[in-house]
């Protein structure tokens, strides 16, 4: 059913003028690949507060403004580099595992940061139990590793 | 010298099987590129909060001491899968623009480790607890963002080596530069 909508997606002529480029591809994962050290990082500095293991002694509010706004540009970054590589090989995608891991496991990662792991990390250390802090963290760490290794598996199927 | 070296290398046993294995290289690989979070995320976490722009109002010292381990373990990592990357295909990533760019960028950014560490970070008990770090320590900051940001292109940009020294003719000077043995 999606297969029409992929055919037509890599047809068009995004994807068909990255793939016509001998340089494009790559320049764009250059940007993707920095956009992931950005997210990564904003992503582990926040979740390894909220486990207790970085920076215990500071506050977690500190930590989480920085890092909330720092994923935030992460994301973004991502997004906008990894639709142009998903144009162009939109088939290809459509028949690779890991790029359906990586959507499937993307939504609810998003979500998850942009709900309720937003209101534990700003809600500072009053508002929740330890536990609610270090298993948010957890459940946030855990997603947003399979999207990055699913991702990177896109390159090798 | 290094060259007939890295030849021989390249046609031991395990060098020939890491290059051909199925999974192995994919996931030498792909731990390579996954433990950039850890390392240059917490290098230019640190790099951000030099230059005023994160973790303002958490001490400078505080962000280097506890982000350091991070950074030393990724990096840990980072070179031990670099290292096998590089055995799989010694001679091509030896003769390869990208990979060469990337290693002096390396050096350089360590060499901006070390200045930092010999110079204003002595004094860091004077101006840590700024938001906003002085002039030379906001320099060391931003010249590690821009030499990462350089590894990790460069990085990338090995396995689209444009310049390969089996694709000629190639200008003198790529060859040069790429160490090519052009007959």
């Amino acid at each position: 059913m999606l297969l029409p909508l992929f055919q037509w997606l890599e047809a068009a002529a995004p994807g068909e003028f990255i793939r016509t480029s001998l340089w494009l591809f790559p320049a764009i994962e250059c940007v993707h690949l920095i956009g992931l050290v950005l997210l990564g990082g904003a992503v582990l500095l926040v979740d390894l507060r909220l486990l207790g293991v970085l920076l215990p002694n500071q506050p977690l509010r500190s930590v989480s403004d920085s890092g909330q706004r720092l994923l935030l540009w992460g994301v973004a970054l991502m997004v906008v580099t990894g639709v142009p590589l998903f144009l162009s090989e939109a088939i290809k995608c459509y028949y690779s595992q890991a790029f359906w891991v990586k959507m499937t496991t993307l939504v609810p990662a998003l979500l998850f940061a942009l709900t309720v792991r937003r209101r534990v990390a700003s809600g500072g250390e009053d508002t929740r139990s330890r536990a609610v802090r270090a298993l948010t963290g957890a459940i946030s760490l855990v997603l947003w590793f399979t999207v990055a290794a699913a991702g990177r598996w896109i390159g090798f199927s | 010298m290094l060259l007939p070296f890295l030849q021989r290398l390249a046609e031991t046993e395990w060098s020939v099987a890491l290059h051909e294995s199925l999974w192995m290289w994919p996931l030498v690989e792909s731990t390579h590129v996954l433990t950039l979070t850890i390392f240059a995320g917490t290098a230019m976490l640190f790099d951000l909060r030099l230059t005023g722009r994160a973790l303002r109002s958490v001490p400078a010292a505080q962000v280097m001491l506890r982000l350091l381990p991070w950074t030393r373990a990724g990096f840990a990592v980072m070179a031990a899968t670099g290292i096998l990357l590089f055995y799989a295909t010694p001679v091509r990533n030896y003769q390869n623009i990208f990979f060469r760019t990337k290693m002096i960028m390396m050096v350089l950014a360590g060499l901006n480790v070390w200045i930092f560490h010999r110079g204003i970070y002595r004094r860091v008990h004077e101006w840590g607890d700024a938001p906003l770090p002085p002039r030379a320590a906001r320099l060391a900051g931003y010249a590690s963002l821009v030499l990462w940001t350089g590894v990790i292109v460069c990085g990338r940009l090995i396995a689209y080596n444009w310049f390969d020294c089996d694709i000629q003719p190639q200008p003198d000077l790529i060859n040069w530069v790429s160490g090519c043995v052009v007959p």
